[in-house]
């Protein structure tokens, strides 16, 4: 017996199983960041002096703009799927990916500077809450690099056999990157800017 | 949202094309206020306010949330009501604690 | 899942009700037995792994008490240890020459005797077989750990929810099955890594199951190994919990209505939602414990911290509140996520015995609702001690009072449905009518907790540890033997033995009262928990001291009684009654459609149609006393 609605919508609820996993996995993710930013404020509240300006913003912007780019491959990818163009979406999916190391290679940079002039994460409370709350923003980024890469690679089989199931796999995909753009939309200005 | 029709997809597009060019300009604009050196509750509240324009552009447009169905909706307003307590109500415990005055 | 089941074998074979189909797995061992991605196989996997989990809690507790008992006396570890591993030895034996999972069991229990064998001496643990305290503290919090998040929680959702929920659904799997398998998987490497954590320089996490820093910040080694421990078993119930939300909103069978689903379908359906939502924090409280720990930060390290006459290199600036109020936004859901799937099991297991519908069914269900909302909103109850204002502790006092309403409301429902039943008293129904008066003991010793005001004198004294425990132990605990009892023959096609049953109930019964309700003396006498004499060194403990003695008596009695249940379980397996193919003459799809015991993948033979509400028992005018889910409903 095979398992109802993988492919199509169960008419009562309109979405399909993956869909319904997606946004339950991202409404954990929310309670997670939302701890973490839960502690940011706690302890800035609690700090005498909070530092400013010591990250750089000229790379953390560029880095948003990286994000914000391959949020848009990404629904590209999909949208060409949809339109049934595989070339089409194969190369933005690749760009989606590429644009995702360099968020990735840039945060190196940005980190290996900070570890050079000693700015470690005991160094302060500031330190210690941009490391951890970058460093899981980055686990996740690389995570669905690797998603996106498999789909990219040996998943896209699936494209030949049921392209619509590969399409919804594609949109569940697209649904965690944009999830992890928005966060970093959050974390930009709070870690950054104030 | 029709995903079946080819010229509706292509109408999406434009869409998305139009969110990432505001994402791009939002971006440099809270840029340029924190060059501007506000005070703090003041540049709190006006970076809080475009990253949250920005982060709805993201979910309702990216993520179609502007079009979903009600199951998830009601997953995830139920999400941020948790969220929301998770949030406050620590810091509202922090900021009213028992503070003994009489001690010498 | 692809079967290799043709798809005419179900028109052929299929019985009117009960579709009866052998597939013919083609698939090798490891996959059906090790990595399957059947549900029940995943089901059967965390109940045997919960329920040694359990055992070893168990244990843990009997050593404690041993100490508690009889102060800094020597531990007469054999005692503990020959029985276990005698037990072991018989199954193996039992279980023949070919091995089998009972083989796999056997093997484990003797693991679980040489684990004991082993944390009971040592000189860093027990030189000279007496405990040290510094072991006391991580048999206390290993006790904790282990009972809850490797024991029950894994045992009532893992391992209930995952065998019993597609089937009541009419489902035929998980909606995820992959992901399931990988939830196991996760569970049993955070049990590992808890385990392995006894045997770093140390010992295993000594500060309590909470882990309040700055004391878990600066602990030794098994801390560490602790947060890791969690992480996993927090993505192991953060990808079941996903998979069970997902799989009651997409894979009802047709007319299955949510107002017709079962009240277990309903009680983990709001769990999940309950896991899925409050793990996340404690997850992030423990990746900032993590980096206090090993990257030098200062999260709950408030400044010029002073550990044994030496400042702390730590720059401080952190919080030691935030830990706890990450920690108890999850645990508070937490406590209910120990009971909600007990109530789930015992609904139905009195509808079913009592052959009458429940009472209030509706508002039962908008209960639990508004219970599962609420437990989001109260947890700093467990924090009235550290100087929170009164406004706040006002708010949290307020939700408190308000979240025993809808529990009173389910118990009453439960009592009432009972009102006017033809009963059957087997051990099942024993079990859960055990449960009503207990879990009402646990609940009503909560409300002097949930007030700001008694709370300061009931604050971490034995009236907590009673409390706590009469809600989980006599109340969880027998919810889940009742469902061990109940869906026995669903998973078997045979029955357990009613007489050992019987005789484990009222054995298991009477010692639990013995064990908690003392607790409660001595708590309201002042005595402290987590005092590994027992409070024997304070004045005010000296009236109720004596008490510890009756407690560990009654604790080791009440393990002679299980005994009769681990022999019923190994006994029934091969030699118990047949069971018929509707043991209990029951309306939930589980019994109604399905065949007893299920089939492989795919659950159903036919897929069931649902026409009915879940209980009901002895409609006027029908022959027979129960109407099946299933069944048309006549014009």
């Amino acid at each position: 017996m095979e398992i109802p609605y993988v492919v199509t919508a169960r008419p009562e609820t309109g979405i399909f199983n993956a869909k319904a996993g997606i946004w339950l996995f991202l409404a954990s993710e929310v309670m997670l960041f939302g701890a973490l930013f839960t502690t940011y404020i706690l302890l800035r509240i609690g700090a005498p002096t909070w530092p400013h300006g010591e990250l750089d913003v000229a790379l953390a912007t560029v880095n948003t703009a990286v994000l914000i780019t391959s949020s848009i491959t990404m629904v590209m990818a999909w949208a060409s799927c949809l339109t049934k163009d595989f070339k089409k979406f194969r190369l933005y999916l690749g760009l989606t990916i590429l644009l995702g190391a360099t968020f990735m290679v840039i945060k190196y940079f940005e980190y290996s500077h900070h570890f050079h002039i000693g700015d470690i994460p005991s160094k302060n409370t500031f330190y210690a809450i941009y490391f951890t709350l970058t460093g899981l923003h980055g686990l996740h980024v690389l995570g669905g690099m690797i998603v996106n890469s498999y789909f990219w690679g040996p998943g896209s089989k699936m494209w030949k056999s049921e392209p619509v199931r590969f399409t919804n796999r594609i949109e569940v995909a697209g649904l965690y990157w944009h999830f992890v753009d928005l966060v970093w939309i959050f974390l930009f200005p709070t870690l950054y800017l104030l | 949202m029709d995903f079946t029709d080819i010229h509706e997809i292509k109408k999406h597009v434009r869409v998305y094309v139009t969110v990432f060019v505001a994402l791009l300009a939002l971006t440099m604009i809270t840029v340029a206020i924190a060059q501007l050196h506000l005070s703090v509750p003041a540049a709190v509240a006006v970076a809080i306010f475009i990253a949250t324009i920005k982060g709805s552009l993201v979910a309702g447009y990216f993520m179609h949330l502007v079009s979903e169905k009600k199951v998830i909706y009601a997953a995830l307003i139920l999400t941020v009501v948790f969220f929301a307590a998770l949030m406050w109500l620590p810091i509202f415990s922090q900021s009213d604690t028992i503070v003994y005055k009489n001690v010498p | 899942m692809k079967t290799n089941q043709p798809n005419h074998a179900v028109e052929t074979v299929a019985a009117p009700h009960v579709g009866v189909v052998h597939v013919h797995e083609e698939l090798p061992f490891w996959r059906r037995y090790i990595f399957s991605t059947d549900h029940k196989v995943i089901g059967l996997q965390y109940g045997f792994t919960a329920l040694l989990f359990l055992l070893f809690g168990y244990i843990m507790m009997m050593m404690m008490r041993w100490q508690l008992a009889y102060p800094d006396t020597e531990f007469p570890k054999y005692y503990f240890v020959l029985p276990i591993a005698a037990i072991g030895a018989i199954i193996i034996l039992m279980s023949g020459i070919k091995p089998s999972i009972n083989t796999l069991i056997g093997i484990l229990l003797l693991g679980l005797a040489a684990l004991i064998n082993y944390i009971a001496s040592g000189e860093e643990r027990m030189p000279d077989g007496i405990m040290l305290p510094e072991f006391y503290n991580q048999l206390g919090a290993m006790h904790g750990t282990i009972m809850v998040f490797l024991g029950i929680v894994p045992l009532a959702v893992g391992a209930f929810g995952n065998y019993v929920l597609p089937l009541q659904i009419g489902a035929p799997d998980m909606a995820f099955p992959k992901i399931n398998m990988a939830s196991y998987w996760a569970y049993f490497v955070g049990g590992v890594i808890m385990l392995v954590s006894f045997f770093v320089p140390g010992g295993a996490a000594n500060s309590g199951w909470t882990s309040y820093p700055p004391l878990a910040d600066i602990a030794t080694t098994g801390q560490t190994l602790w947060l890791f421990g969690m992480v996993f078993l927090i993505t192991s119930s953060l990808l079941g919990s996903i998979n069970f939300i997902v799989t009651v909103l997409q894979l009802r069978a047709k007319g299955l209505t949510f107002f017709r689903l079962p009240f277990f379908v309903w009680a983990q359906f709001v769990t999940a939602f309950l896991l899925l939502l409050a793990f996340p924090p404690l997850e992030a409280a423990a990746v900032l414990q993590l980096m206090d720990r090993l990257a030098g930060t200062s999260f709950y390290l408030p400044s010029g911290l002073i550990v044994s006459g030496q400042v702390l290199p730590n720059t401080g600036g952190g919080s030691p509140l935030l830990w706890q109020h990450l920690f108890w936004f999850l645990a508070h859901p937490e406590v209910y996520v120990l009971i909600l799937p007990g109530m789930g099991i015992v609904a139905e297991v009195i509808a079913n015995n009592a052959r009458k519908p429940l009472w209030g069914y509706k508002s039962m269900v908008y209960s639990l609702i508004f219970l599962g909302f609420m437990s989001f909103i109260v947890w700093a109850h467990h924090m009235f001690l550290t100087g929170m204002g009164t406004a706040i502790s006002a708010f949290f006092q307020t939700t408190t009072m308000i979240i025993s309403i809808p529990s009173v409301i389910i118990l009453s429902c439960l009592f009432i449905s009972l009102y006017g039943g033809s009963i059957r008293f087997n051990s099942p129904m024993l079990f859960a009518l055990g449960f009503l008066p207990m879990f009402g003991i646990g609940g009503l010793t909560g409300l002097p907790l949930g007030l700001a005001t008694s709370d300061i004198h009931l604050h971490d004294t034995y009236y907590v540890i009673g409390h706590f425990h009469y809600v989980v132990a006599p109340g969880t605990i027998f919810a889940l033997f009742a469902g061990i009892y109940y869906w026995f023959p669903k998973v078997t096609g045979r029955t357990l033995n009613e007489t050992l049953g019987k005789i484990h109930f009222w054995g298991s019964f009477v010692c639990m009262n013995f064990i908690f309700f003392p607790m409660l003396i001595q708590g309201l006498a002042g005595v402290s928990r987590r005092l590994s004499d027992g409070g024997q060194q304070y004045s005010h403990a000296q009236g109720v001291f004596q008490l510890n003695e009756v407690m560990s008596v009654a604790a080791w009695v009440m393990a002679i009684f299980q005994i009769f249940f681990i022999i019923n379980l190994f006994i029934s397996i091969k030699k118990g009654k047949k069971a018929s193919e509707n043991h209990w003459e029951a309306t939930t799809l589980e019994w109604a459609a399905a065949p007893t015991p299920p089939i492989a993948h795919g659950n159903f033979g036919i897929v069931p149609e649902v026409h009915r509400g879940p209980y009901e028992y002895s409609l006027p005018g029908n022959a027979k006393d129960y109407s099946p889910q299933n069944e048309l409903v006549k014009e």
